[in-house]
């Protein structure tokens, strides 16, 4: 009866886990489990978004003088930077998929200082807020922006909300950005080991549609917080 | 299934590269430009192109033959919408009563 069964008589290498089928099923099993995570990241991140919406409906002076008050320029050259590492990731993940270790290792480290250039970048966005009195808390003050729209009421404490949104929506960001940084690092470091070949890269792809997600993220929040409240 | 065996070109994946930069300067240039509330509809549908580029090609899901994958995807966007619809639609309609 045993020789009968397909599985028993099937070779594979060490990567299959012997409760699937083939490495296909295995694979398939990984990207849906993976796909069932980031729908739980875009309900974690919607609901952030969902009170950004609301908050922006009821004190739209305050968010549309706030947003007028982050600098374009880097949020701009930031989501270029992201999408660059998106690219990266990408040809990564065709890399492993061609068993090609130096390209992929190196492609893996390009990700990863792109990644900590989009975290320098917005540490940088950061301490200007900082110096500007922008963040909330006791030393919170917007008379800079009372005086810059004279035409528009400001509330200091809607004002406040504003920037408590923004900043808790970027730093959610940017700590998914460190944990993506760390996959890649922990990525790299096996990658270099000779662990990934054509048959079994699971890992670098699942990295890679978590990396690609974390710029999705970023596609919505720099319309949000930078773009659409620039006029009126 | 037919996921392993489709491994694009390098030059697709440069194109779409160079399509997400091209849409990040037009959405930047375009702000700067006073539409009144279509400021805001723009920018949205400019940066949805965008996330649609990256999850059909970055992320595979065009080429992928799992059914169940894209269920769970097209789920997570329908609740998404559920929670911002229904929400916009109770705030929004307040001052009305």
């Amino acid at each position: 009866m045993l020789s009968d069964s397909p599985v028993a008589v099937e070779q594979h290498g060490p990567e299959l886990l012997h409760h699937f089928v083939d490495a296909e099923q295995q694979r398939d099993a990984a990207t849906l489990g993976m796909w069932l995570f980031l729908a739980t990241e875009i309900m974690f991140f919607g609901g952030m978004f969902c009170a950004y919406l609301i908050y922006r409906y009821w004190y739209y002076n305050e968010f549309a003088a706030g947003s007028r008050s982050l600098d374009i320029y880097l949020g701009t050259i930031n989501t270029a930077v992201l999408i660059c590492s998106s690219l990266t990731v990408a040809l990564g993940v065709r890399a492993a998929q061609m068993g090609k270790r130096k390209l992929l290792v190196i492609l893996l480290l390009l990700t990863i200082v792109f990644g900590f250039a989009f975290l320098g970048i917005k540490g940088v966005e950061w301490y200007d807020k900082y110096k500007e009195h922008h963040i909330p808390g006791p030393s919170f003050n917007v008379d800079d922006l009372v005086r810059d729209y004279p035409q528009i009421h400001i509330d200091p404490r809607h004002e406040q909300i504003y920037f408590s949104l923004y900043f808790a929506m970027t730093g959610l960001h940017a700590l998914h950005m460190i944990i993506g940084v760390g996959l890649f690092v922990f990525l790299t470091y096996y990658a270099w080991k000779g662990r990934y070949t054509p048959k079994y890269y699971t890992p670098v792809e699942m990295g890679g549609l978590y990396w690609h997600f974390v710029d999705i993220v970023w596609i919505y929040l720099f319309p949000l917080l930078y773009l659409i409240d620039r006029h009126r | 299934m037919a996921m392993s065996e489709h491994i694009m070109s390098s030059k697709f994946y440069y194109a779409i590269w160079i399509a997400l930069l091209c849409l990040t300067v037009i959405t930047a240039a375009v702000s700067f430009v006073d539409l009144g509330p279509f400021n805001a509809v723009v920018a949205l549908v400019i940066a949805t192109v965008k996330a649609l580029l990256v999850v059909l090609f970055f992320m595979h899901v065009k080429y992928s033959s799992e059914k169940l994958t894209k269920i769970v995807i097209v789920s997570a966007i329908f609740w998404l919408f559920l929670l911002l619809a229904l929400s916009m639609a109770d705030y929004g309609t307040r001052l009305l009563s």
